[in-house]
């Protein structure tokens, strides 16, 4: 498959920790905004290669990447590349909401000022936390801990943590797999507000997720030989649920797997 | 897509953070000075005690073997001053062994969560009591007791008995609270293992227990000999001004830590006999702290290991 | 029962209440141990209150009911009738002395009437009583005190409380009953403010670059490795190493010399900023460690949500891993301090003063501190001595307890929140 204008482009992505390879020779193009899905089995590096979407991967001691990401024309692993700047612009949401232990205002508030935001920051706040479908709910009490919203209040404030700083792409890792149904379903309508202006790649467990809410879909799965997951099928949502050509993603996607 | 932000790059080339490198060397600083300290511990010690064993009338061989140590006839064999430390210890560690491991095993296997929740601070705010007030202790408390029980004539004023005594009342908390800390570590499921077969709670504390939290346990009596060896006021006040090369806990002997404090107490001018001479002590109490430290970072890595 | 048969005929020897009750007594020998520990905390308590509190025979030179004019007390004079009593019982050149270190006219009442006591009246203490005895040998305190009045007619026996407000005020003195630790006091909180200067700071960052930057490779292994021996050093090898390093080669500096500072009353490094680096240096490792202790606490999910937002390392230091780590590191900080003010050892051989009577002033200044005050007086073969130290020891406690209480309550107050 392939796309006009990609925002990100992976060429033989292969993803180590010390010596073990996590993630094998992955090829895929995000589309522009839309939402991607990563689905496969638990274990299958799905999250691993989100990480390395902006390298948030470095975080963690001796992981090395072979291959390149292509972001806007230029290769995420360059040699040159500041992986701050590459974050400032890809955006991310993690599994478990972890907001900072300090007020709701400041938590949206405080990545703008560190990047010299120049605007009026109330507005952006109130905006950020609209656009997260946040803004009813807490707009009395900003001066409140962000501790103590609910799981899924927590986890809308970072969305809207992350659209505060305009980023292009926002990764977001199983975001809502610690949450109850309900607050499960509204991060889903939330993505799909947010796609207009934003690109989505989110990693999910769950295939009933991945088939409602996103367009593109990114089977993995771990290869028999090698324990080393990889990208085996990478389609647009429909199909790939409907008309799979892998076997193995005909088995997942229909739960005979495993 | 950009309002209100400063224009981005284009590019995500890195930009010149001065802030962040300076920081990062600054702080490679602050823990860099660690290392110098240890240098100068060791450039310090070494050059002065340099010095001292190459003066005429000292000799490494004599130092370590003499049986004497009285400068003002030439005499520097550390014998006496190592005897009186060792014998300190060894009061100390009688003590402190056996009384804080067992405390351990009580707060630990037997103590309900309340008593326990009171008792090991007051055991800690016990180790937190500076060291002089337990050399005032031992002068005018614990002398005149042994005195009185012993009788006048036997035991000296200052005496090393005293001295190692509260020194053992010292070092109790410390070893009782480290080896609670380790005997806590073993996990639940040993413990449950063993009650499943049968075993009394004795059973379990000394058979299965114990031994499972062994090298902790080893680690913490050796950090508590380290303390011993290196403890100063109460030896200063209670153990006597003088070397004396005796077993006798009834009377007074200088350590080695005391006498360095009794010889620089004093107006010391530099590069005497006697200023020289603390340094060779010193080194000597350095290197053997030093030994007894690797031991037991050694154990507790061991430890680490078998537990995470 | 069915059980019990089985047992009997089986292998198994029937032990079981042999064990229930050799555990019993193990369980008492334990709980014996336990109370030991706190037994020996109580008896040293005690010890020193003991000493603290107590029967004293003193004596004057003068009886002060003497000095009475027109029937007004001594106690009652004017400041001026005092002055004329100091100049008229001193010689010309002690008058001097105190004129010059300031006139006897600016003085406080306070200081001029402790003037009169230890230079006019002189007290001197005869003879001195634990509480115990206090308490329970009344009658032969008082009998000892008949005795002793036919030898000095102006005797008094009074119950004293060694601990009280003039023993903070009142400077070193040679004589027991009215000297006090004022120059210990500020010469301990002189020395740890340098400590603190030198060693909060260092240690934080230190414990910083340990937890946030440091890769694994041998260096940074040695550093930590290296931190952890340091903290097991003697604390006498410091003051060795104080000895040699600020006192002896950075004389020019510590002894203020080089910014053509001139302290009357120092001649060489021998000063409160070489004993406060010194501590610095023994307290380090211990700031450090448990700085590290508190960075490492803070959660890994905060760095990572900052880092996401694209957040320098720095930024997400300061704005999110310090104020998290802080209560932990302040805790930490509190608890090297008060191990800081309580140690001795270091300081006699860098070369504590053994009398001064000027209270420090400047980083140059000579020092004592309140544990080598202590040590001196418990050294002095004299009982009262004694008592003093034993009051000093309380005040030192006290100290010690408050800040030991802070750093608790700060944790309590900060427990983990996520």
């Amino acid at each position: 498959m392939n796309l006009i204008s990609p925002v990100l482009e992976t060429h033989n992505l292969n993803i180590y920790y010390g010596d073990f390879r996590a993630v094998t020779d992955v090829n895929i193009q995000i589309p522009r905004h839309k939402i991607t899905a990563i689905i496969g089995p638990s274990g299958c590096g799905k999250s691993t290669l989100l990480r390395a979407f902006n390298r948030m991967n470095e975080l963690v001691p001796n992981t090395h990447i072979e291959g390149e990401i292509i972001f806007e024309g230029q290769n995420l692993y360059g040699r040159d590349i500041d992986p701050v700047e590459v974050r400032y612009r890809i955006g991310m949401v993690f599994q478990k909401p972890n907001p900072f232990p300090k007020s709701i205002y400041e938590n949206v508030a405080w990545a703008a000022r560190i990047h010299g935001y120049r605007g009026n920051l109330d507005e952006l706040v109130e905006s950020s936390l609209t656009k997260a479908a946040l803004w009813d709910e807490v707009k009395d009490i900003l001066k409140q801990s962000a501790l103590s919203l609910s799981g899924g209040q927590q986890q809308r404030l970072c969305i809207a943590r992350a659209i505060a700083v305009q980023p292009e792409v926002i990764l977001m890792d199983e975001p809502a797999s610690a949450l109850d149904p309900i607050a499960t379903l509204k991060i889903e309508e939330l993505m799909q507000s947010l796609k207009k202006d934003y690109t989505i790649v989110i990693v999910t467990h769950n295939m009933q997720q991945a088939a409602r809410a996103s367009d593109y879909t990114s089977m993995m799965m771990l290869a028999e030989n090698t324990r080393s997951g990889t990208v085996i099928e990478f389609e647009e949502t429909n199909t790939l649920f409907t008309r799979p050509k892998d076997k193995r993603t005909e088995d997942y996607v229909t739960g005979r797997f495993g | 897509m950009n309002y209100g932000y400063p224009i981005r790059n284009k590019g995500l080339q890195k930009k010149i953070k001065p802030g962040e490198t300076v920081i990062h060397v600054l702080l490679f600083l602050a823990g860099f000075i660690s290392i110098f300290t240890t240098i100068g511990i060791v450039f310090v010690l070494g050059k002065d005690a340099w010095l001292f064993f190459r003066l005429p009338e000292v000799n490494l061989w004599d130092f370590l073997t003499g049986t004497s140590w009285q400068p003002h006839i030439n005499k520097f064999g550390i014998l006496p001053l190592f005897t009186s430390t060792l014998l300190t210890t060894a009061i100390a560690m009688t003590i402190a062994i056996p009384l804080g491991l067992a405390a351990a095993i009580y707060l630990s296997e037997y103590a309900s969560q309340k008593a326990r929740k009171i008792i090991k601070p007051t055991l800690e705010l016990l180790a937190g009591i500076p060291t002089i007030v337990y050399g005032y202790f031992a002068l005018t408390m614990v002398t005149p007791l042994l005195r009185s029980i012993f009788g006048a004539n036997i035991v000296e004023i200052y005496n090393t008995g005293s001295a190692g005594l509260v020194m053992g009342i010292l070092i109790l908390p410390l070893v009782a609270s480290i080896c609670e800390d380790s005997l806590s570590a073993v996990p639940r499921t040993l413990r449950d293992a063993a009650y499943g077969l049968g075993a009394t709670k004795l059973e379990v504390a000394i058979k299965i227990v114990l031994p499972a939290a062994l090298s902790g346990i080893s680690a913490a009596i050796i950090l508590g000999i380290t303390r011993a060896i290196g403890e100063t006021m109460i030896v200063a006040v209670a153990a006597g001004a003088g070397p004396n090369l005796t077993l006798n806990p009834f009377k007074g002997a200088e350590t080695m830590t005391g006498h360095i404090v009794r010889i620089s107490g004093g107006d010391l001018s530099y590069d005497s006999i006697d200023y020289n001479s603390i340094f060779a002590i010193g080194l000597f109490l350095f290197l053997i702290t030093l030994v007894l430290n690797i031991i037991s970072q050694r154990i507790v890595r061991k430890y680490r290991e078998v537990y995470e | 029962m069915i059980v019990k048969r089985m047992r009997e005929t089986s292998d198994f020897s029937n032990n079981l209440s042999l064990r229930q009750r050799s555990g019993k007594y193990w369980r008492i020998a334990f709980l014996a141990a336990t109370i030991i520990g706190i037994l020996a905390l109580s008896a040293l308590i005690i010890n020193i209150v003991d000493s603290v509190l107590g029967y004293v025979i003193v004596d004057s030179k003068i009886n002060p009911a003497t000095l009475a004019v027109n029937g007004i007390e001594l106690e009652e004079q004017s400041s001026e009738q005092w002055i004329q009593l100091l100049k008229d019982n001193l010689s010309s050149g002690a008058l001097k002395k105190l004129e010059e270190e300031r006139p006897l006219l600016e003085r406080s009442r306070k200081d001029l009437y402790f003037l009169i006591e230890t230079r006019v009246l002189r007290y001197e203490v005869l003879e001195t009583w634990s509480l115990y005895d206090s308490l329970f040998r009344k009658a032969e305190i008082v009998n000892e005190y008949l005795s002793i009045k036919k030898d000095y007619p102006g005797a008094q026996l009074q119950f004293k409380s060694w601990i009280n407000g003039d023993l903070v005020v009142r400077s070193q003195s040679s004589e027991a009953s009215t000297a006090g630790i004022r120059t210990a006091v500020l010469g301990s909180l002189w020395t740890i403010l340098f400590t603190i200067l030198f060693a909060f700071p260092l240690g934080v960052g230190a414990a910083i670059y340990l937890e946030e930057y440091a890769r694994d490779n041998w260096l940074n292994r040695l550093i930590q490795t290296n931190i952890n021996n340091l903290a097991g050093v003697p604390s006498i090898i410091y003051g060795i190493l104080g000895l040699a390093i600020f006192v002896r080669a950075l004389e020019p500096l510590t002894s203020g010399a080089l910014f053509g500072f001139v302290d009357p009353t120092t001649a060489n490094g021998r000063t409160v900023i070489s004993a406060g680096l010194t501590l610095g240096l023994l307290v380090l490792p211990l700031i450090i460690i448990n700085a590290q202790e508190a960075i490492r606490a803070v959660p890994q999910s905060l760095r990572k949500a900052s880092y996401g937002l694209g957040a320098t390392k720095w930024q997400t230091i300061w704005a999110h891993v310090l104020p998290n780590a802080l209560p932990g590191i302040l805790t930490g900080t509190i608890l090297a301090i008060s191990r800081a003010i309580g140690e001795t050892a270091p300081l006699v051989v860098v070369g504590a003063s053994t009398a001064i009577t000027f209270d420090p002033s400047t980083p140059f200044s000579k020092f004592t501190t309140l544990p080598i005050q202590i040590y001196q007086w418990t050294s002095r073969p004299q009982s009262e001595w004694r008592h003093l130290a034993a009051a000093t020891i309380i005040f030192l406690l006290v100290l010690l307890l408050c800040l030991n209480a802070a750093a608790i309550l700060l944790r309590n107050r900060f427990e983990k929140k996520y």
